[in-house]
C-alpha cells in the first residue's frame, strides 16, 4: 500500500515536468501543443537506446534526451507555428502519432513493439537508485521538480515570461511592441519539448523498459489536462494538476476496487475535467499565477466574459 | 529633416488597390496628420510603414534607412511606434504589465556584448532588471496620470483610458515616430482637449507624431502639416490652412455624393 | 499501370473519398460557423455507427439477405443520422455554447474532453472488441471487364452522392441555408437581420453529426465497428476538409475525394507500404498547411488591424 502510494508520487513527479513544459507552451503560450507524448517517447527511447546499445550511464544520457528532444521541439515548432491554434493542435497530435509510429516499425534501432528491456538503473555516487525501493527513486525525481520549477519560474516571472503573455493576448500588438514573436513561440516549443525528453529519461529508469505502447495520445491529453485543472499559467498547478490526475488515475488500484470500476473510469473523468473545467472555472483550481504587478486575482482565461 | 518618407507606395489586394503609388513624407518634430474619407487607405498606408502589411510595390525609408519590407517588430525596434484603430490591448494583463511589454527590447540585449551571455545575465540577474522595466513602466504611466490603477486589468478601465494606456505603452518603447491610429475615436468633447494637450507634450519631448483621425477640428487645431488621402491616392499636402482651402480636398469630402 | 488497374484504384479511391467527404463536410461546416474543428465529430461518427449496427442487427434479426434487409439497413441508417444529429446537438448545448466568447483556446479543449469521454464511454459500454456490421446484400464482387466492383462500392458512392447532392440544393435553395450562409459570413450582422442564429449552429450540427453516422455506417461495412474507430477516420476527413479549404461545403467534397485517391494511388504507385498509408493524411496536411494553408478553394483570412 504505502509502496504503491510511492509508486503513485514518483509518477506524479514525471508527469508533473511533462506538465511544467505543456504550461510553458499553453499556459504562458496560449498555444494547444498535443504532442507532449511524443517528446516523453524520444527522451525515454534516448535513454533506452543510449544506456542497453551504447553502454552508457543514465547520467549521461540526460543532456542527450534533452538536446534531442528539444531539437524535435525547435523541428515541429518551425513549421507549424504559422498555424493558428485549431491546426496546431491536429498537426502536433499527427506529429506524436508519427512518432509512435517510427518507434513501432524501426526495428533495427527501437525492436518495434517488443521494445528495449533491461534498461540499466540510474547510479550516482556508487550508490544505485533501485526503482524497486521507492524512496531513493521518489528523492530523485523531486529533486528534478524542483530544479524544473525554479528555473522555469524564474524564466517566465523574466521579460520572455511577459513577452509569451503578449503573444498569448495579441500577436499584431505583440509584434509592434518589438517582441520577436516567432522566436518566443519556438523557445517556448523548446523548452516544453525538453523538459518533457527529461521526463522520458526519468521513466525509462524507473520502468527499466519502454514499449511504444506507453506514449499514446492518452498521455498528451493526461498531461494537458494536468495544466487545465491546476490552472493554466501557474507551475505550481501543474505539479498540483500532475499530482491529482495520477491519483485519479490509480485511484481503482489503490482503493482495491479496479474489478468494479471499469479501466475507461479515468478517462471519462478526464474528459469530463476538460469539459468542466472550460464551462465552470477556466482558470482551474489555483489560477494563473498572480505576478507582483497583479496583486488581486482577478483574471479570467476562458469562460464567459 | 525628413524622418520617414515612402516613395511610390502601393498596396493591392488582388484587384483592388487600397494605396496607390504615395509619396508621404513626416518631417521631424512635427505633428503630421494623415485624413481622408473611410476607405481612403489611410491605415493601409500605416500598416505598410509599420511592417505589419507589405507593400506590392515602393519603398519605405526611416532614418535615411530603407526598411521596406522589415518584419513589424524591427521597424519597432528602429524607434517606430503605433497605436491600434481599434485598440489591441493585453486584456488580461495589468496596466503597468502593459506598459513593462513596451520595455521589452530594451533589455535583456545590447550590441556590445554577445546574445547568449546577455541571456544569462538577464536571467542571473532578474531582479534589477525587472525592478528597471517597472520604474520605467512607471514613469509612463506618470506622464498619463494613470499610476493610480496601475495594478487594474486593462480590459477594465475605461474606454478613454485604455486609448492613453496604448499610447502609453507605445511610448514605453522610445520611439522617435510615434503612429496614432485614430485616437480620438470614440472620446468626448473634454477627453479630446485633453488628448490634444497629451499630444502635444509628446511632440515636446522631441517624439515626432504623425496621426489619423476624422476629428477635423483636434486635426486642424495640433497638425502641423496635413496629408490628404483619397481612394488611395495622395489629393494634397499642406498646411492646415492650406488644406482647409483646397478645392479638391472640399470635393472629396463635400462635394461628391458618397460621403 | 493497364488501364484496368488504374480503372480499380479510381473506383477505390473515390469509394474511399466519399466517405472522407461526408465527414469532412462536418468539420467544414462547423467550421465555417464557429470556427472552431470539433475534436469530437469524429467520435459522433462511431456513435452512429454502433447505433446503426445495433439498429439493423435488431430489426434483421435471422432474416436471410433481400429486400428487408435492405430495408432494415437503411431505416437503421435513418434511425442513426436521428440519433447522432440528437447527439451533435446536446454536445453543442452542453459542452461548446457555454464557450462563445471565451478564448479560442476554450471550446478546442472542451471538445477533447468531448471526444474523450465519448470513445471511452463507447469502449466501457460496448466492450473494446471490433464488432463486424454485416453486409445488407450480397457482396460478391461484379466483374466489369478487368474492374471488379463491389456492391458495396456501388452504395458508398450512390448514399454518398445523394446526400452531398441534398446538402448543396439544402445550403443553396431553403431559407435555413441562406440563414448559415449569412451567420458564417457574419454571425453578428446575421443575428441583426433576424436570423435565429442559435437555431442555425444547431441544425449545422445535426446536419454534420447526420453525414457523419452516414459515413460512420459505410465504412463500418469494410472496416467494422469499434469505439476508437472515429478517430483515425476523423483525422483523415479533417485533413480532407482542411485540403478543401476549411468552411467551404463544396472543397470539403473535392477534398475528400483527392484524399480518397491520393491515398489508393499512393500505395499503388509509389508503393507506400500500407502499413503507413495513414501517414500520407499527414504529410498532405502538413505539405498544404505550409503552402496553401488557405486550401485550395478557401479565402484567405486576414485579421483586421
Amino acid at each position: 500500500m504505502l509502496n504503491f502510494f510511492l509508486l503513485i508520487l514518483i509518477y506524479s513527479g514525471i508527469y508533473a515536468l511533462m506538465a511544467i513544459g505543456q504550461n510553458v507552451i499553453t499556459g504562458y503560450g496560449g498555444m494547444l501543443s498535443l504532442t507532449q507524448a511524443g517528446f516523453f517517447a524520444i527522451g525515454s527511447y534516448a535513454t533506452a537506446i543510449l544506456t542497453t546499445q551504447a553502454g552508457w550511464s543514465f547520467w549521461a544520457t540526460l543532456p542527450v534526451a534533452f538536446l534531442i528532444s528539444a531539437l524535435f521541439g525547435l523541428a515541429i515548432g518551425l513549421p507549424t507555428l504559422r498555424l493558428k491554434g485549431d491546426y496546431l493542435a491536429i498537426a502536433t497530435l499527427g506529429f506524436g502519432e508519427i512518432v509512435r509510429n517510427v518507434l513501432n516499425n524501426w526495428d533495427s534501432l527501437t525492436n518495434g513493439p517488443m521494445g528495449i528491456q533491461r534498461i540499466p538503473m540510474p547510479v550516482i555516487l556508487g550508490y544505485t537508485i533501485n526503482p524497486y525501493k521507492k524512496y531513493a527513486f521518489l528523492v530523485m525525481v523531486i529533486v528534478f521538480v524542483i530544479i524544473a520549477y525554479i528555473l522555469f519560474q524564474r524564466l517566465a516571472r523574466s521579460r520572455m515570461g511577459r513577452a509569451l503573455a503578449a503573444v498569448r493576448e495579441d500577436e499584431i500588438a505583440a509584434q509592434s511592441m518589438g517582441i520577436n514573436i516567432t522566436k518566443y513561440k519556438v523557445y517556448a516549443f523548446i523548452l516544453g519539448a525538453s523538459v518533457a525528453g527529461i521526463a522520458g529519461s526519468l521513466q525509462a529508469a524507473f520502468t527499466l523498459s519502454v514499449t511504444p505502447g506507453t506514449y499514446t495520445f492518452m498521455v498528451s491529453v493526461m498531461v494537458l489536462c494536468m495544466v487545465v485543472l491546476g490552472g493554466m499559467g501557474n507551475f505550481k498547478a501543474s505539479i498540483l494538476g500532475a499530482f491529482i490526475i495520477q491519483f485519479i488515475s490509480y485511484f481503482p488500484q489503490l482503493t482495491g476496487l479496479s474489478s468494479v470500476i471499469p479501466p475507461q473510469f479515468k478517462q471519462i473523468l478526464f474528459g469530463l475535467i476538460l469539459v468542466v473545467m472550460m464551462i465552470w472555472r477556466p482558470q482551474g483550481i489555483l489560477g494563473r499565477e498572480a505576478t507582483r504587478y497583479r496583486k488581486r486575482a482577478v483574471s479570467t482565461t476562458g469562460g464567459e466574459q | 529633416m525628413i524622418l520617414l518618407e515612402t516613395e511610390a507606395l502601393t498596396r493591392a489586394y488582388g484587384g483592388v488597390v487600397a494605396v496607390n503609388k504615395v509619396d508621404f513624407e513626416v518631417e521631424s518634430g512635427l505633428i503630421t496628420g494623415l485624413i481622408g474619407p473611410n476607405g481612403a487607405g489611410k491605415t493601409t498606408l500605416f500598416n505598410n510603414m509599420t511592417g505589419l502589411d507589405n507593400p506590392s510595390s515602393g519603398k519605405v525609408w526611416f532614418n535615411n534607412k530603407e526598411i521596406t519590407g522589415y518584419p513589424a517588430h524591427k521597424i519597432c525596434r528602429m524607434g517606430i511606434a503605433r497605436t491600434f484603430q481599434n485598440i489591441r490591448l493585453f486584456k488580461e494583463l495589468t496596466v503597468v504589465e502593459n506598459v513593462m511589454i513596451g520595455r521589452h527590447f530594451k533589455t535583456g540585449k545590447s550590441e556590445t556584448k554577445g546574445r547568449f551571455l546577455n541571456a544569462v545575465k538577464s536571467y542571473v540577474m532578474l531582479r534589477e532588471e525587472e525592478e528597471e522595466i517597472y520604474e520605467k513602466a512607471l514613469d509612463w504611466l506618470d506622464f498619463f496620470d494613470m499610476d493610480a490603477s496601475k495594478n487594474e486589468l486593462a480590459k477594465n478601465l475605461p474606454y478613454g483610458k485604455q486609448r492613453e494606456l496604448e499610447v502609453a505603452r507605445a511610448l514605453a518603447t522610445d520611439p522617435k515616430l510615434l503612429f496614432l491610429d485614430e485616437p480620438a475615436a470614440g472620446m468626448n468633447p473634454q477627453e479630446t482637449d485633453h488628448l490634444m494637450a497629451t499630444i502635444r507634450k509628446i511632440r515636446d519631448l522631441g517624439i515626432t507624431v504623425v496621426l489619423i483621425e476624422h476629428d477635423m477640428k483636434l486635426v486642424m487645431n495640433i497638425c502641423d502639416t496635413i496629408t490628404v488621402l483619397n481612394y488611395g491616392q495622395k489629393l494634397a499636402q499642406g498646411t492646415p490652412h492650406e488644406i482647409k482651402k483646397n478645392p479638391s480636398v472640399i470635393e472629396a469630402y463635400l462635394g461628391k455624393d458618397e460621403e | 499501370m493497364g488501364i484496368a488497374e488504374f480503372f480499380q484504384h479510381l473506383m477505390n479511391g473515390l469509394t474511399l473519398g466519399g466517405i472522407y467527404a461526408l465527414i469532412a463536410l462536418g468539420y467544414t461546416m462547423v467550421y465555417g460557423i464557429l470556427k472552431f474543428i470539433n475534436f469530437a465529430h469524429g467520435d459522433i461518427l462511431m456513435a452512429g455507427a454502433y447505433i446503426g449496427l445495433f439498429v439493423f442487427d435488431g430489426l434483421r434479426g435471422d432474416a436471410p439477405l433481400g429486400t428487408w434487409t435492405m430495408i432494415a439497413f437503411f431505416l437503421a441508417m435513418l434511425i442513426s443520422m436521428g440519433f447522432s444529429a440528437i447527439l451533435g446537438m446536446s454536445i453543442e448545448r452542453i459542452a461548446y455554447k457555454p464557450l462563445r466568447g471565451a478564448t479560442r483556446l476554450a471550446p478546442l479543449l472542451s471538445a477533447i474532453g468531448v471526444s474523450f469521454i465519448l470513445s471511452n464511454s463507447a469502449a466501457w459500454a460496448f466492450g473494446t472488441h471490433s464488432r463486424k456490421f454485416n453486409y445488407p446484400f450480397d457482396n460478391t464482387p461484379v466483374h466489369i471487364g478487368d474492374v471488379v466492383i463491389t456492391p458495396h462500392q456501388i452504395l458508398i458512392l450512390s448514399v454518398s452522392l445523394i446526400m452531398m447532392i441534398i446538402l448543396k440544393l439544402f445550403i443553396d435553395k431553403t431559407r435555413m441555408g441562406k440563414a448559415m450562409r449569412a451567420t458564417s459570413l457574419d454571425q453578428g450582422t446575421a443575428m441583426l437581420m433576424g436570423i435565429n442564429v442559435n437555431r442555425v449552429i444547431s441544425m449545422t450540427f445535426a446536419i454534420g453529426s447526420a453525414l457523419a453516422a452516414v459515413g460512420g455506417i459505410l465504412i463500418a461495412l469494410d472496416f467494422k465497428v469499434y469505439a476508437t474507430m472515429g478517430t483515425m477516420t476523423g483525422l483523415k476527413a479533417f485533413v480532407a476538409a482542411v485540403v478543401g479549404g476549411i468552411g467551404n461545403i463544396s472543397g470539403a467534397m473535392f477534398g475528400g475525394i483527392l484524399l480518397g485517391l491520393l491515398e489508393t494511388f499512393g500505395v499503388a504507385i509509389f508503393g507506400i507500404p500500407t502499413g503507413l498509408k495513414d501517414t500520407i493524411a499527414f504529410g498532405v496536411l502538413i505539405l498544404i498547411l505550409l503552402i496553401k494553408p488557405e486550401g485550395l478553394f478557401g479565402k484567405v483570412e486576414k485579421e483586421k488591424v
